[in-house]
């Protein structure tokens, strides 16, 4: 068994958040794991990727090599397009359809939404109305990892455990909350792949 | 013991505290960043009261941590590849004093320049100065390196050269500790002759060093990092090194490599291994991240059997980071390949923060440079770089740290007028001292913008050594008091910022503007903290 994932997204988006949350509960399951993240400059406003693999074999690559991820998770939609070259045919895309305009070049809405529905298997979700309608704007990915859930090749709930090992220090509350945007996601996911 | 998740860096971290380690000493600089910062937040490195306080710049640090090794201690000091430049003068020199303590150089290399302005390959600089390197391939290796390479460096009383590049220092896996060894006890060096490089010293450490390198190829023929695989098909052979053999293996799982393969993590390149493989293939071909070090080496001047591949004959790009698909094609293997970019997917480049000082500042610059015209703003390394791009276009140089003002200088020499230069902080007091020095000395009529954020940005907002210094400093250094002029880089102050820069600028001598204000960045998080007590 093995899963590739590209995460994708804008400096400070916290792509991050979703990599540590799968990771733990990969690390629970005895997997091996390996994840390249982008520090420095580029954290900056730009755009910023994460490889992260599992398997139930040693993992030699730290790079996945392209044409063989398994998933592309984006925090935001024209994100989720720029590792289009690393997607397996069969892969899937799971994105955030909130932009995050912060150069004056950024496609419009009709192109971009062109451009996502081309995508044979996707899952596309307004993740930062979902958290909000939920009372956490901030637990957008939550939202998105939910969304990304049923394609991770683990049960529901080992992804559940592992979001409350990750907010468990910050209280019953958080929590609930963030495992209600993991639900959201997921259900909209089940409804709409 | 079971695993824990480590980047790369963390595992060097780690692996060095496990060792023993009594201090780190760096300037932060990314690739390398998080080993420092992993030892500052280690309660393990809290409880043994291991130095980790950010040095001024790589050069202090190297010469902290041989004076650390001196007294017999293990000392590790960490940097970017650029960042050995500028402590190349302690670094070299202390392949002739040798180590007493454990003494373990760690330079993190960036080819790809994610964040640098070059891609040099460190183990030249270990090959220069005759020492040992070891380039781990996975984190664990990381781990394991760190920790041999004070055994080794106590061992031949020599420094070692740990090379990492940005995939495994920012990569994340699973590792195995081992058992914690305690720190060294001090020291101090005995032979009053072997830190005295005085000629007559020097000659008799130096013939010692050339001595030892049989012993150090010795150790890296026999080092369990190096290791040949033996194959079917010896039509080819391959060499692969460092991160290079994991993209190498990338393209066999599932199934066994048919090629005979060796793989190099230690150095001097063992030569024995080398000349068994090259024996018996056909063709080798060398996998290497950064320069053709090996391939260099193994081809020659003459290049007279044309059957090694990589990096000089096309095999693989010249230049740039490896990565699985490029070994693929190398290898004759099928490539494989998803769809590709759309084409509205525009570019992000990395950008100031909303709210960045530094954007008033140049908004303030380029309104008083107008009547200038372009090319007179000579500029450092930092987040202020990206000044360089749209919107602002407000810098013409970036070179090294603390060329901004020497360049400056320069360029005024040579007669331009008006003449600009503009440093952060923290790139001030690393390397932009002495510039400005030269160039009160000479009363050369340029004008210095200081940009003072607090801190050391661009690497994620370290403390800075220039924290409430700056004027003092420039001062101190003697220039004018009427000439140092501290502004408040906010869009409030514009016109006044503006008219303090155009009569610096009509100034005929030396002046610095600090435009101050803290950093978004960490002003945001000191906020937070704040919030939460």
């Amino acid at each position: 068994m093995k899963i590739d994932i590209i995460l994708a997204g804008v400096g400070g988006q916290g792509i991050l958040s979703i990599a540590s949350t799968i990771g733990v509960a990969a690390v629970k399951k005895g997997l091996y794991l390996k994840q390249a993240e982008v520090h420095g400059m580029s954290q900056r406003g730009g755009d910023v990727q994460s490889h992260f693999r599992l398997a139930d074999y040693e993992i030699a690559s730290d790079l996945i090599p392209m044409g063989k991820a398994d998933l592309i998770i984006a925090v935001e939609p024209m994100e989720s397009l720029r590792y289009l070259p690393w997607l397996a045919k069969d892969g899937w895309v799971i994105t955030n359809d909130q932009p995050f305009i912060n150069i004056p070049n950024y496609p419009d809405e009709a192109a971009l939404k062109a451009e996502l529905d081309k995508l044979p298997n996707k899952v596309v979700i307004n993740a930062d109305q979902i958290a909000k309608d939920l009372g956490s704007a901030r637990s957008a990915n939550m939202v998105i990892l939910g969304a990304a859930a049923p394609f991770l090749k683990m049960e529901y709930a080992e992804i559940e455990d592992a979001v409350r090992t990750i907010f468990a220090r910050k209280g019953d509350a958080v929590v609930n909350t963030n495992l209600a945007c993991l639900k959201a996601g997921y259900d909209f996911a089940q409804k709409n792949q | 013991m079971a695993k824990i998740l480590l980047l790369g860096d963390e595992a060097i971290a780690q692996g060095a505290l496990d060792a023993g380690l009594s201090g780190v000493y760096a300037y932060p600089g990314t690739p390398s960043t998080e080993i420092t910062e992993y030892i500052q937040n280690s309660k393990q490195a809290a409880e043994g009261h291991i130095h980790s306080i950010w040095a001024g710049n790589e050069k202090t640090a190297m010469e902290s941590a041989i004076g650390m090794s001196y007294a017999g201690k293990r000392a590790l000091v960490c940097m970017k590849h650029v960042g050995l430049n500028v402590a190349a003068d302690p670094f070299m020199n202390s392949s002739i004093t040798g180590a007493n303590g454990g003494l373990v150089v760690l330079v993190a290399d960036d080819p790809s320049m994610h964040s640098s302005q070059d891609e040099q390959d460190s183990r030249y600089y270990a090959k220069f100065a005759l020492i040992p390197t070891m380039e781990p391939s996975n984190q664990q290796e990381a781990y394991d390196m760190a920790y041999d390479a004070f055994e080794l460096s106590e061992k031949f009383h020599t420094p070692v050269l740990l090379r990492v590049t940005t995939r495994l220092a920012h990569s994340r896996a699973g590792v195995e500790r081992r058992a914690a060894r305690p720190q060294n006890e001090l020291n101090v060096c005995s032979n009053p002759k072997q830190f005295v490089l005085l000629p007559a010293n020097a000659r008799v450490h130096y013939r010692a060093l050339l001595a030892k390198q049989a012993d150090f190829e010795t150790e890296a023929e026999n080092s369990k990092y190096n290791f040949y695989k033996e194959g079917t098909d010896k039509k080819m052979g391959i060499i692969a090194s460092g991160i290079g053999y994991n993209y190498l293996m990338e393209n066999f799982v599932g199934t066994t490599c048919p090629y005979p393969v060796l793989k190099i993590s230690q150095y001097p390149v063992p030569t024995k291994l080398v000349a068994k493989m090259v024996d018996e293939c056909e063709s080798v071909l060398v996998v290497e991240e950064g320069y053709p070090l090996i391939e260099d080496q193994l081809r020659g001047l003459l290049n007279r059997t044309g059957n090694i591949k990589g990096r000089m004959d096309g095999t693989l790009p010249r230049d740039g980071e490896l990565n699985p698909n490029l070994v693929a094609k190398a290898l004759g293997m099928p490539d494989s390949y998803g769809t590709p970019v759309p084409e509205i997917v525009a570019p992000r480049p990395p950008a100031l923060c909303n709210g960045c000082p530094h954007i008033d500042t140049y908004l303030a610059l380029n309104e008083a440079m107008k009547e200038h015209g372009p090319g007179k703003v000579f500029a450092d390394i930092g987040c202020y770089t990206l000044g360089a791009l749209p919107p602002y276009k407000a810098i013409y140089t970036t070179v090294d740290m603390g060329a901004s003002i020497t360049m400056a200088k320069g360029a005024a020499d040579a007669g331009m007028s008006p003449c600009v230069a503009v440093i952060g902080d923290s790139t001030f007091t690393h390397s932009g001292m002495t510039s400005l020095l030269d160039a009160i000395y000479e009363n050369t009529p340029i004008t210095v913008l200081i940009l003072d954020n607090s801190t050391t940005g661009m690497t994620g907002g370290q403390d800075s050594h220039a924290l409430g210094r700056i004027g003092n400093i420039c001062k101190g250094l003697g220039v004018a008091e009427e000439h140092i002029r501290i502004i408040t880089p906010l869009a409030k102050n514009h016109d006044a910022n503006v008219q303090v820069i155009k009569e610096e600028l009509a100034y005929n001598g030396v002046s610095v503007i600090v435009p101050t204000r803290e950093c978004i960045q960490t002003l945001s998080r000191r906020m937070k903290a704040q919030a939460k007590k």
